[in-house]
């Protein structure tokens, strides 16, 4: 789309844009040229010399099983946060969408987590399922549940992934209730003239009519899954223990920033990135279809 | 509407009041350790009622942010380094992101698509992904811990520029071809016309962008060295250290409940700019 309206200075367009590019070009494009030229380096132990590997970085991290291992465990939480933070999110917005007194009270008790920080839900979480002090943990303990989450892999893992799901909950729930209020109410009228009960409404009109809600929130909800957990894990678990909450950025950060594995992080940087690129694409070619929908 | 009887009504009023419970669990259990001395935390006899202590926890982490096994900055320094990136971050990046589209918007000139472009595939490269070579470019710069380092590299947004180029797209030629009537120039324009057609859009970015300035995690933990620079956020994982039963907790926990109010407040109190914000933002 073009204006046909359109000053005609010559400089100035250039001086409006030049922050936002100057800022793009010094900490966007040339960090992420670097990590991709750092990728392709090898460095010795004492950071003197560097030597051009070629793929090497690549093979070595995507034949290390330290590092399948964390893909694996990435998809599984990111899976897992999804569906916990979609499903309990449409079934609010479900009972929130319906005609009933204090619809707008709730919205905005379910939207406020929204705005705590991931590390912060995380110190939350840690206080009430802490093994000695927190309330659930000593519960969990008195029934006689071994519950210690700083020993045991496996309740790491549950526990940074409640508390993922937790904090999006409230992100959901805001799209599918506006997905939910977009559908006309005559149609579901209509449908239920003819008789048609609310279990099949919901599966033959409310559900298909969601459905590119869904899809975008299932792109959103992975990204999140992958990048922005990381306060989540850094402050509950710091990937442990024994790396069972060790996800792809969360490796990234410890390989990079504590091991200073600089060619290795770097190789790790660049297939994230390769990830981003997939999904935000994904995500677009899905705009597109809506817009035609 | 008829058609909703009572039955139906109290079952969603039911689960909505338990989904709104569990939400808000966390948040009560933290308020609660907030009003109980260290000693009773320590020893697992916290109870689910407030304790006797709240005033004078909360006035020890905000004026000291230490006790007897926490040794932290002020929860007050904290949250004014917390403020001010927040509202440099927000600011900045709706400043910047207007004069960009602007100029993609209203100007035609030579590499105006390719600038464009530039501008947006900076949504692909979050920070997380060029963690380490960002950080050498911002040491080279002399920036560490210092309110530049933690704000600028942060301040380039894609999002806005994009949001503001649809909505600059939808001001109608006539509006910008009346203004060249009355002899306005495009910085004229910008200011008297566009500036304030855009406020709905400016608020709605700014609830999202403080929020997420707010909530910086990864960067401000790899920039900030010194006590004194730390975020409030940062400060509080730092505070827990190993996590220790026998810890300043309620120290701890009256510092979340302060890190969490200015977000919330701003999510509640700006309920309609941040619905709208969060819709727009992710289109």
């Amino acid at each position: 789309m073009k204006r046909r309206v359109i000053f005609n200075n010559k400089l100035l367009p250039y001086l409006l844009l030049a922050p936002q590019l100057a800022i793009t070009l010094v900490f966007f494009f040339w960090p992420a040229f670097q990590a991709i030229y750092q990728s392709v380096l090898m460095q010795d132990p004492f950071g003197l010399r560097s030597q051009f590997v070629w793929f090497d970085n690549f093979t070595v991290a995507l034949s290390n099983p330290l590092y399948l291992e964390s893909v694996k465990r990435t998809f599984l939480f990111a899976f897992s946060v999804t569906a916990i933070a979609m499903t309990s999110a449409l079934l609010l917005a479900f009972l929130a969408d319906k005609q009933i007194r204090g619809a707008g009270v709730y919205k905005v008790l379910l939207i406020w987590p929204y705005a705590v920080a991931p590390a912060v839900a995380a110190v939350l979480w840690l206080f009430i399922f802490h093994p000695s002090i927190g309330f659930l943990g000593r519960f969990l303990r008195e029934i006689g549940v071994l519950w210690d989450y700083k020993l045991n892999g496996g309740q790491a893992m549950l526990l940074v992934i409640l508390a993922s799901s937790w904090k999006q909950v409230s992100y959901n729930f805001l799209f599918f209730l506006a997905a939910l209020q977009s559908i006309p109410k005559s149609v579901l009228e209509a449908a239920s003239i003819d008789g048609a009960s609310s279990r099949r409404r919901f599966w033959t009109i409310v559900f298909p009519l969601i459905s590119p809600t869904s899809f975008f929130l299932l792109v959103v909800n992975m990204v999140y899954s992958f990048f922005d957990t990381f306060g989540v894990i850094h402050a509950l678990t710091g990937g442990g223990p024994a790396k069972a909450t060790e996800t792809l950025i969360y490796k990234v950060y410890s390989d990079g920033v504590l091991h200073l594995d600089l060619g290795g992080s770097s190789a790790q940087s660049v297939i994230l990135m390769i990830i981003v690129i997939g999904l935000t694409a994904i995500q677009f070619r899905f705009i597109e279809r809506k817009v035609h929908y | 509407m008829k058609k909703n009887g009572l039955p139906g009504n109290w079952r969603a009023h039911f689960f909505l009041v338990i989904g709104v419970a569990i939400l808000a669990f966390p948040v009560y259990v933290a308020i609660i350790g907030s009003t109980w001395d260290a000693g009773i935390i320590a020893r697992g006899q916290m109870p689910l009622t407030p304790g006797p202590d709240a005033i004078s926890n909360y006035l020890q982490a905000w004026g000291t942010g230490s006790g007897q096994r926490v040794s932290g900055a002020p929860v007050e320094t904290m949250m004014f380094n917390s403020l001010a990136m927040a509202l440099v971050i927000a600011f900045g990046k709706i400043a910047i992101s207007l004069i960009s589209a602007y100029a993609v918007v209203f100007f035609s000139f030579p590499g105006r698509m390719f600038f464009f472009w530039m501008i947006f595939v900076t949504l692909m490269l979050p920070v997380e992904v060029r963690i380490i070579p960002t950080y050498k470019v911002v040491s080279d710069l002399g920036m560490i811990d210092s309110y530049l380092g933690l704000t600028i590299p942060l301040i380039a947004s894609a999002t806005a520029t994009l949001l503001f180029r649809q909505f600059f797209l939808t001001i109608p030629d006539e509006l910008v071809e009346a203004g060249r009537m009355d002899g306005a120039g495009p910085l004229r324009f910008f200011w008297d016309t566009v500036l304030p057609l855009s406020r709905t859009n400016i608020a709605a970015l700014f609830v999202i962008m403080f929020i997420y300035g707010w909530n910086q995690y990864l960067w401000p933990l790899l920039i900030t060295t010194s006590r004194e620079m730390g975020t409030i956020v940062i400060g509080i994982v730092k505070m827990i250290g190993t996590g220790d039963a026998q810890t300043d907790w309620q120290i701890i926990m009256a510092s979340t409940i302060l890190a969490m109010l200015p977000p919330v407040m701003v999510v509640v109190f700006m309920q309609r700019w941040f619905v709208k914000g969060l819709v727009d933002a992710d289109k």
